[in-house]
């Protein structure tokens, strides 16, 4: 155990007013930061909702955007477009994600399985617009933009995360059930796949839905991959498809008013998405947890 | 376990045949995901480094030196990126840095037990925003709010400083630090906390026997035991900013030289890619904007391998885990 080094006499330090004073003026900054986070949060989503609520309709959400400069349109191809290259990289990531967490929990040496952690944490660490250049180099130069290549790189962005958590359920899993499982002679995979995931199936869900809530908002791979698109609602993901973050992004840099407004319309959309998205996935999370005994 | 298994001759021959194929299927499978991870990381250094190559063989080192970013003369340095990215990364973390520290004290040690769980979850909710819409909110509410009342009241206050000298302004190196304060502060806080938890009760107990105050027992116990953590988790959160593109690329005004005052618009090294990147004209301009992305990356990775070996360093020291536990984490 360690003891707080070098300071012999708490009691020997000054008059005790001035000490309880000290300690007051920390716990009011402690607690006003604290309200301070808290305030920001509420002001952030406030403002969406108090600017995004009015200019939300049905008109806007079933409508796709004008051609440039029109603010009569809405989303509809932006909220189709984000649909497909999330879904489509959720489709890559989570299964590639659980499979590296099975790896490293299951089949892996103590030794390279921490490498492998490693590794997805310093890709978790990769800035994602260097994320849009890797992937811009590799499907998108001397080519074309596509909707195909933004979920590329969001499927990147998504691995780490969805691995990294999947890894930390996994290892919850109490290792009597897969022992039980080896001692009636059930095979490896077999265990894995019957017992393992299954109970460790909430914490996983919690892990692929948190990824899905990140990258539905994420932005810099698509301004290089997916940010000049035709109009009206496209779904082939081989040409560039709209996004609500681009949409978002290219209204808020437009003087124009009515496009702040479109833009703050989107991003309440977006919003709600997102964090309706993590609201759920911590249930779960706290659902599994409980369930595992942790 | 498996090895033994396997490695037992009766026990092999029992086994049906889709154990025989699904055990290396699984293995074989998995082990290729690992593979990819850990490729695509290879890849992406490798494909930056490929684009990049044309404007390191131009300018080679003294990119980073050059203070110009001209596409007409076709000469293109790194310089006020770099000074962008570092003033405002660091601004961020000076203030993100100690409002993490207070809010977590607030969390573990002064919140009622019922309000902790509820604020811990909002100020996770921070950190879920998109920063495209923190962006949107730095363009249309916080702006305004730097230009006609925060900065003239800095400039009246500290105005003899150069940082705070010149016309205020909607759109600088201001606006973008307190937009990363605001992203930084939440992903801080979340690993501070978490750290702030594992303080033992006992040696809590014992300050507290020893009579000293609430803010004697977080200074001379919770502060030095979860060092490690909250250093390590500054750096993480230092990494987010340095990498961040798009709510700078919003804010920060897209400027392409050096100004000492904070109220001046700048740039840094994510935004400048993030808003030329596309549809880049001239043959070296792309290349150099990739050879920006090469040396984010580079501060990226430093950064996160540092990060990660204090947090490591800390868990294996502080914590009563053994080695092999504290590795399986």
């Amino acid at each position: 155990m360690k003891a707080p080094s070098g300071h012999a006499l708490l009691l020997d330090r000054g008059n005790l007013k001035r000490r309880k004073r000290v300690n007051r003026v920390i716990e009011v900054t402690s607690t006003i930061a604290a309200l301070l986070a808290v305030a920001v949060l509420l002001i952030v989503v406030g403002s969406v909702l108090l600017k995004g609520l009015g200019a939300l309709s049905l008109h806007f959400l079933t409508t796709p955007t004008g051609l440039f400069g029109d603010t009569s349109g809405g989303i509809s191809n932006a909220i189709v477009g984000s649909a497909i290259m999330v879904g489509l990289a959720a489709v890559m990531a989570i299964p590639v994600g659980l499979l590296v967490a099975i790896y490293t929990t299951e089949f892996a040496s103590p030794r390279f399985g921490h490498a492998v952690r490693f590794v997805l944490d310093i890709l978790n660490g990769v800035p994602t617009i260097i994320t849009g250049i890797f992937v811009f180099g590799l499907m998108v130069e001397g080519n074309k933009q596509s909707g195909f290549a933004a979920s590329v790189a969001l499927a990147i962005i998504m691995l780490p995360i969805v691995a990294r958590t999947a890894q930390e359920v996994l290892t919850l899993v109490p290792a009597n059930l897969k022992e039980a499982a080896h001692a009636l002679g059930i095979a490896h995979w077999r265990s894995t796949v019957r017992i393992t995931i299954p109970t460790a199936a909430g914490g996983l869900l919690t892990g692929a839905l948190l990824a899905v809530a990140r990258v539905a908002g994420e932005t810099a791979p698509l301004i290089l991959l997916s940010s000049i698109y035709g109009q009206g609602v496209l779904t082939e993901p081989g040409e560039a498809l709209a996004s609500i973050p681009i949409f978002i992004f290219q209204s808020s840099e437009s003087p124009s008013p009515d496009a702040h407004t479109q833009a703050w319309a989107a991003a309440l959309v977006l919003i709600a998405f997102v964090l309706v998205l993590n609201v759920v996935a911590r249930a779960f999370y706290a659902r599994s947890r409980k369930r595992m005994g942790a | 376990m498996e090895a033994g298994a396997l490695g037992n001759p009766v026990l092999r021959a029992r086994r049906s045949l889709t154990d025989r194929i699904g055990d290396p299927l699984l293995r074989g499978l998995s082990g290729l995901a690992a593979a990819l991870a850990v490729a695509a990381m290879v890849g992406i250094v490798y494909e930056v480094i490929q684009i990049a190559s044309p404007a390191i063989s131009a300018f080679g080192i003294g990119f980073v030196t050059t203070n110009d970013w001209n596409p007409v003369t076709e000469n293109f340095g790194a310089a006020p990126f770099l000074y962008g990215t570092a003033v405002t990364s660091a601004i961020a973390l000076l203030l993100a840095a100690p409002l993490s520290i207070a809010i977590s004290i607030y969390l573990t040690e002064l919140a009622p037990a019922r309000l902790r769980r509820p604020v811990a979850t909002l100020v996770d909710m921070l950190a879920a925003i998109p920063t495209v819409i923190l962006g949107l909110w730095g363009i249309l509410v916080l702006g305004p709010v730097m230009h006609d009342t925060i900065e003239p009241a800095l400039q009246s206050a500290f105005g003899f400083l150069p940082i705070f000298s010149g016309d205020p302004s909607a759109f600088g190196y201001l606006t973008a630090a307190l937009i990363l304060t605001i992203m930084i502060t939440p992903i801080i806080t979340s690993v501070t906390r978490e750290v702030f938890e594992t303080v033992p009760s006992d040696l809590k107990e014992g300050a507290y026997a020893l009579g000293a105050t609430r803010w004697e027992m977080v200074r001379e116990v919770v502060l030095p035991y979860s060092r490690a953590g909250i250093v390590g988790a500054s750096i993480l959160g230092l990494g987010r900013a340095i990498g961040e593109a798009i709510a700078v690329a919003q804010v920060i005004g897209g400027a392409t030289a050096i100004n000492v005052s904070l109220f001046h618009t700048g740039g840094t090294m994510a935004a400048q890619i993030a808003s030329q990147f596309q549809g880049a004209p001239g043959a070296l301009q792309k290349p150099s904007l990739a050879y920006l992305g090469l040396i984010l990356l580079v501060f990226a990775v430093v950064v996160n391998v540092i990060a990660r070996l204090i947090v490591q360093r800390g868990k294996l020291k502080d914590s009563d885990t053994t080695l092999t536990e504290a590795e399986a984490l």
